[in-house]
């Protein structure tokens, strides 16, 4: 979604990302960024929250407008969960003894799965 | 909440995904974007006069191809009515915290409801009828040369003078 932004900014539409997953998004270098520390799936507010949706996307639209310079990105106040924020950050993307050799099965499950989808002649290009 | 820690607090989705897959055997790490020089366009109007596009990750149900695995989809960009999106659109194939949350309110991650009613109040000018679709099919130069410019496209056609973007 980054190398869009860029492409519609070199296009000449000023554009600004809402994103949950803040280092992908600053390496790739886009003109404006709202990041709020959320697990990833909800970037513009938690589910039935209208309030703090309307936040986010007015903090969006107020970026678009006052930014004077690429690069810049604004977090916004909210967290996920109270005190600490860090309820959700362990879970995702585990990797510990526990899942080690299910995962390794995993990632052979999908190879033969994309084998099989190739010969097939499944995918773009 | 005062604090001190010894690492970064926000998740590296860089540094996960690369300890991630390599667990599951995937020897060579994918080469994330990476660029010093960004582009910067000032936006030529007041918002309150803007007609804002938006951009999704997500498409619409693909109940045929749940099975679908990373590297062979065959998704299109797209430009939808805003309208039949209300209902919901699909990403369940799409990585994200599943554990965590859920994506049943469709303006947790396309805020089309919330952009309308700004609409209503006139801090935007409109919001385009049309919102667009992009494919995280992880292929740099198909994004840089294929659907980026596809999306540029649509967006002058709508008249689109801003444009916000959503990755799930």
């Amino acid at each position: 979604m980054s190398l869009v932004a860029r492409h519609l900014e070199e296009g000449g539409i000023p554009t600004v990302i809402a994103g949950s997953a803040r280092d992908i998004v600053e390496e790739s270098g886009v003109p404006r960024f709202v990041f709020t520390d959320f697990p990833l799936g909800n970037p513009t507010g938690k589910p039935y929250d209208v309030e703090m949706q309307q936040a986010i996307v007015s903090t969006c639209l107020e970026t678009l407008e006052r930014a004077w310079e690429p690069r810049t990105t604004i977090q916004t106040p909210f967290v996920w969960d109270d005190g600490s924020n860090d309820s959700w950050r362990a879970q995702f993307m585990l990797v510990d003894e526990s899942n080690r050799r299910t995962l390794a099965q995993a990632g052979d499950d999908r190879r033969n799965a994309q084998k099989a989808a190739k010969v097939k002649g499944k995918g773009r290009e | 909440m005062k604090d001190r820690r010894t690492h970064r607090s926000y998740v590296s989705y860089i540094d996960k995904s690369r300890e991630y897959y390599g667990a599951q055997g995937y020897p060579q790490a994918y080469q994330w974007s990476y660029n010093c020089d960004v582009p910067f366009t000032v936006p030529a109007k007041p918002m309150s006069e803007c007609r804002v596009g938006l951009v999704t990750t997500s498409f619409f149900d693909r109940s045929s191809d749940r099975h679908a695995v990373a590297g062979t989809t065959d998704k299109e960009p797209y430009a939808a009515q805003c309208d039949d999106a209300l209902g919901g659109l699909y990403n369940k194939d799409l990585f994200w915290a599943k554990d965590t949350t859920h994506t049943e309110d469709l303006d947790s991650y396309l805020p089309i409801n919330r952009l309308r009613e700004l609409e209503s109040r006139g801090v935007i000018g409109s919001l385009s009828k049309r919102f667009y679709g992009v494919p995280t099919d992880y292929s740099h130069r198909r994004t840089q040369k294929k659907d980026a410019p596809q999306i540029l496209e649509w967006m002058i056609e709508d008249e689109v003078d801003v444009a916000l973007l959503v990755p799930l």
